[in-house]
């Protein structure tokens, strides 16, 4: 899917500009692509049209004004959207603020490391490709999964869940985070 | 610090990343996180599973005026949220838990202190104080118990635990942990269910101590 992987860089390199030169006309692209997708995904968990909106409002609205917390060596605009997307229902519907790990500092002087970009970016097209694999079933699951309709109970009884396949499709990528991660404290 | 050799298991780290973890397992997997940077690589997967998922939603057009609403918005003042950093042992999820103040330690004997963060019906989350070389009171679970360190360590039947390690406890495990030798042992821990005290605390003054 050639059109796909384009794509994907593409939202780094909006949500880069955004980040860094507070780019209206990047941030009107990342809304374009991804205020359908997050309205569709919020609905899937059962919220009617209109609070999906305000959703999705929210989302966006938090997208443009934490972009300095985006960092594209350790995440994926789609992952850290998600995760946004995510904590923002959390609150929502359980009223509670979600607790949420430290921060990691950021070198300020550092430079974007294209290549190390562009590898991650591979690995999570090659994730991709993976969960368009899957059987009907486990695709179910896996959404059911990550759009917290399952316990972790529920989620470590599936086990036609392929969580560990997943996972290993971007060991590659994890062993490197890990490395730099660690480097960082 | 020594190597964190004690993980958060992967379908409990799937839970944390969609948000269906209850609120005290949440706050432990944050602060575990927050200490451990194979746990932080490991979240970072889950969320880009996430995000591909998210990238594979099926699409609902949003309203007409919403694009134009939001765009006029982006000016708009910005009330900061309140910033939770980390304080000496405690991770920002412990000090955001503990409301930004030091902990209120309450005795329960032989130099064992709590203090409860949060305590409700769908469970609780408190620290533990254990001078060196005492025992954790003799007790089972009800339903599951996740022991994080902050400081110091202890041993127990399963293994030992230092700072950044998680022990998690289900029914099946009954245990004595034991503070080791050196600074008193800070743990972070969390139930969905309260604990049983086989000894150490009778049954009914559990109420009392609220363990």
């Amino acid at each position: 899917m050639p059109e796909q992987s384009q794509k994907t860089s593409e939202l780094t390199v909006w949500l880069i500009a955004v980040r860094d030169n507070r780019d209206r006309a990047a941030f009107a692209q990342l809304f374009d692509y991804f205020a359908p997708r997050l309205k569709g995904f919020v609905m899937r968990s059962g919220m009617g049209s209109a609070q999906a909106e305000e959703i999705v409002q929210d989302v966006m609205l938090t997208v443009w004004r934490k972009a300095s917390m985006f960092d594209p060596h350790r995440a994926q605009a789609s992952a850290w959207i998600y995760q946004i997307a995510r904590n923002r229902q959390i609150d929502i519907i359980r009223k509670e603020h979600r607790p949420i790990p430290d921060e990691l500092a950021q070198d300020p002087g550092s430079e974007p490391d294209a290549s190390q970009i562009l590898a991650f970016d591979q690995e999570a097209e090659q994730l991709k490709t993976a969960i368009d694999q899957l059987g009907p079933d486990q695709k179910d699951m896996i959404e059911k999964a990550y759009l917290g309709d399952l316990t972790h109970q529920e989620i470590s009884a599936q086990t036609g869940l392929p969580l560990g396949t997943v996972k290993s499709r971007i060991r590659l990528g994890l062993r490197r985070l890990r490395k730099e991660l660690e480097g960082l404290r | 610090m020594s190597a964190i050799t004690h993980h958060i298991p992967d379908a409990m780290m799937a839970a944390y990343a969609s948000g269906n973890l209850p609120h005290p397992f949440a706050v432990v997997v944050a602060t575990h996180v927050s200490l451990c940077a194979e746990c932080r690589a490991a979240l970072g997967a889950h969320q880009t599973v996430g995000g591909a998922l998210l990238e594979r939603s099926d699409h609902v057009s949003v309203s007409a005026g919403l694009k134009s609403d939001l765009m006029a918005m982006l000016d708009d003042p910005v009330v900061p949220e309140p910033i939770f950093e980390r304080q000496g042992i405690y991770p920002g999820p412990v000090v955001e838990a503990l409301k930004g103040k030091p902990p209120r330690w309450k005795t329960l004997g032989m130099g064992v202190k709590q203090s409860i963060l949060s305590e409700t019906g769908g469970g609780s989350v408190r620290l533990l104080y254990i001078p060196a070389g005492q025992a954790v009171p003799d007790h089972s679970h009800n339903g599951l118990e996740l022991t994080l360190v902050l400081q110091g360590s202890f041993s127990d039947e399963t293994g030992r635990y230092s700072a950044g390690d998680v022990e998690i406890g289900d029914e099946d495990l009954e245990h004595t942990p034991i503070a080791d030798a050196g600074d008193a042992c800070i743990c972070l821990a969390a139930t969905d269910a309260p604990l049983r005290f086989n000894a150490f605390v009778p049954r009914l003054l559990q109420p009392f101590f609220r363990i």
